[in-house]
């Protein structure tokens, strides 16, 4: 052991040592450049109103102040409503999009399936034609009367032709002699995939899970368009678009007022607004990157 | 081997019957007709067959169905709607019974330059993502490749990554607590350093650079994993060798690692292009906003259509321009994926 080590020493080269001093000093700074913001974010949010008026922004504050979360957590209707609207269309669309996507990827990838090229291609080709966003919105406005409805931010976010070539992929992996082996002793094809192919593709349902999940708490585009301040509460992100165009509109008018701007906390109420709408996943982010590094990996090589 | 072939070592007559059900179901499915006839001759048998195979199918196509479903109403159904491109869109009359205009929004939205316009930043915009994502993610990846300190690797990678995770609209909050002219980091740290402030959120010349910067900041990580991933498959041989011939860190990236990345870059590049007429609405919109002094530096097709449809409520120009987008869009993504087949036929999409 100690005569590798040694060995190891006597082959690092002067170049090779200024390389990685390099490569050390470059991800280095990357990565605080990265950091950087979230950390400005939870750290303005403990910011005075006053502070951040007076000096602006910075990364450690001279004073902390929690004035801000108290104005948060003072009206925990709005921002409680916001959350369990974003935690109900996740946690549905999501279960029920994740069984959909598994059922079709893995009926795509059955060789013995007669159609599966045809619908294959049929769920392909919307990655490659879309009709624009105008006839979309019109259709669901106008036709499905979804405007003010939840459905219309549930219904489109449910299933993605992406995760659905990257199900059928990953199904790959599973050795059809299972499938095989099932239907010798009798199982049908739904029963197969429920009691076997279901169990067996739990890494890969976490991770299109994931995507999915993901997709659902950033939401933001579908709720603009199509939920009007009509809607008891606006999900997550969209409740803090509007917070933040509120505090811009409301200082830029006390300005025409003549109101200090300092009595209004807009600054740093947006930025713990940011925080209490970030905080989960930053808190789940660690426990479930792996999986998303597998999706990512498994989508780049093909699809 | 295939399965079916495993099968095939069992003598019982059902393994037989169950094995030629196999080869049928290959068979015509590859379009051969190569079929033991023996087995066919018999007709009842045949007749079964083909029931079993249509019952097989009709399974799996009701599982596909829920999925079938969805895309025919969110994906085919507004296809129809294309139509709005060609009438003067008004409400009362709706989509089928507007005024017929034929090309006449074509012709407006090239006459007034816009469509011009919108084409040039969103592909300059994609050019210069699609430049400067690759570019930082192979130095990433490389870099990241040759050091050796596990913990290091693995808390930058978690870092890099992080931005990928969150919303637009926070990166909309982060953008402006940096840039905003009054508190932002940026106009703070040039006042205390006595310097003029600079009015970010009214230069539209700043936009290009912050557009591509922030992109940048938030793709990173991701792009770092594909390459990360291309790196990992490259044969440990060929590093060994490298070692035992005495080659440094920048001679074995140089020789070793950056060409077997070069399939890598060229595909993701391919791919990129096939897409650089489709520009991503939300990190435009959450950083510029209705923000119009901005927009003859950062108004893209997606931001365009938005607009014309929430806030001028010209249906018509909206559909003419996103209809415009998807026809040159298609025509791309064929391209490079004829490209990519040509020159690597296991990537191609289709």
């Amino acid at each position: 052991m100690s005569s590798a080590t040694s060995h190891g020493r006597v082959k690092v080269d002067a170049s090779t040592m200024v390389f990685k001093g390099i490569a050390v000093a470059f991800v280095s700074f990357l990565a605080l450049l990265c950091i950087y913001p979230f950390l400005l974010m939870i750290t303005g949010s403990f910011t005075s109103e006053n502070l951040i008026i007076r000096e602006g922004y910075r990364l450690i504050p001279s004073e902390w102040s929690v004035e801000s979360y108290a104005i948060v957590l003072e009206t925990p209707r709005l921002i409680g409503g916001a959350y369990l609207v974003t935690i109900i269309l996740t946690v549905v669309g999501t279960i029920i999009g994740l069984f959909i996507t598994a059922m079709t990827g893995y009926a795509l990838n059955r060789k013995d399936f007669a159609l599966r090229n045809h619908i294959s291609f049929y769920v392909y080709f919307t990655t490659l034609f879309t009709a624009g966003l105008v006839p979309f919105y019109i259709m669901m406005v106008r036709y499905f009367g979804l405007k003010d409805n939840y459905l219309a931010v549930l219904l489109p976010l449910m299933l993605s032709p992406w995760l659905v070539i990257l199900m059928k992929n990953f199904s790959k992996s599973i050795p059809d002699s299972i499938t095989e082996s099932a239907k010798m002793d009798g199982a049908g094809d739904f029963m197969i995939f429920m009691r076997l192919i279901l169990p067996m593709s739990k890494p890969a349902l976490a991770t299109l899970g994931l995507f999915t999940a993901l997709g659902y708490w950033n939401e933001w585009f579908f709720s603009m368009l199509f939920l009007s301040p009509n809607v008891p509460y606006r999900p997550l992100q969209l409740f803090l678009y509007n917070l933040i165009a509120q505090a811009d509109f409301i200082r830029m008018n006390a300005a025409l007022m003549n109101i200090p701007p300092q009595d209004i906390p807009s600054e740093s109420l947006k930025l713990a607004a940011a925080v209490v709408a970030t905080g989960p996943i930053i808190f789940v982010y660690p426990f479930v990157q792996r999986y998303f590094i597998k999706g990512i990996t498994i989508g780049a090589v093909k699809g | 081997m295939t399965p079916e072939s495993t099968y095939c070592s069992h003598e019982s007559d059902f393994m037989k019957r169950t094995n030629a059900c196999n080869e049928l179901r290959e068979a015509t499915l590859s379009g051969s007709v190569e079929i033991s006839t023996e087995i066919l001759k018999d007709k009842s048998y045949r007749r079964k067959l083909v029931r079993k195979r249509i019952r097989n199918g009709r399974t799996l196509l009701l599982m596909c169905t829920p999925a079938i479903v969805f895309f025919f109403v969110f994906s085919y159904l507004p296809l129809p709607g294309i139509w709005v491109a060609f009438v003067r869109y008004n409400y009362f009359d709706g989509m089928f019974r507007s005024p017929f205009v034929g090309f006449e929004n074509f012709r407006f939205l090239i006459i007034s330059g816009r469509l011009w316009m919108l084409t040039r930043n969103t592909v300059l915009y994609n050019l210069g993502f699609i430049l400067t994502g690759n570019l930082v993610a192979i130095a990433v990846a490389v870099l990241l490749n040759e050091v050796t300190n596990r913990p290091f690797k693995k808390v930058t990678q978690t870092i890099l990554l992080l931005p990928h995770f969150i919303s637009f609209v926070i990166v909309g909050v982060f953008a402006y607590n940096i840039l905003n002219f009054e508190y932002g980091v940026v106009n703070s740290a040039l006042r205390r350093l006595g310097m003029e402030p600079v009015a970010v959120y009214s230069s539209p010349n700043l936009w290009p650079g912050i557009i591509i910067f922030v992109n940048l900041w938030k793709g990173v990580g991701y792009s770092t994993i594909i390459y990360f991933a291309a790196i990992t498959s490259i044969n440990p041989e060929m590093y060994e060798a490298a070692h035992i011939d005495g080659a440094n860190a920048w001679q074995r990236v140089w020789h070793i690692t950056l060409p077997n990345l070069k399939g890598t870059f060229i595909i993701l590049l391919l791919f990129a292009l096939g897409q650089i007429m489709r520009g991503n609405f939300q990190l435009f919109y959450n950083l510029v906003g209705a923000n119009a002094r901005l927009f003859p530096m950062t108004d893209i097709i997606e931001t365009f259509v938005f607009r014309s449809l929430i806030v001028n409520f010209n249906f018509s120009m909206g559909a003419a321009v996103s209809l415009y987008q998807s026809v040159f869009g298609f025509l791309l993504v064929l391209v490079s994926n004829w490209t990519v087949r040509r020159l690597e036929p296991d990537y191609a999409l289709f």
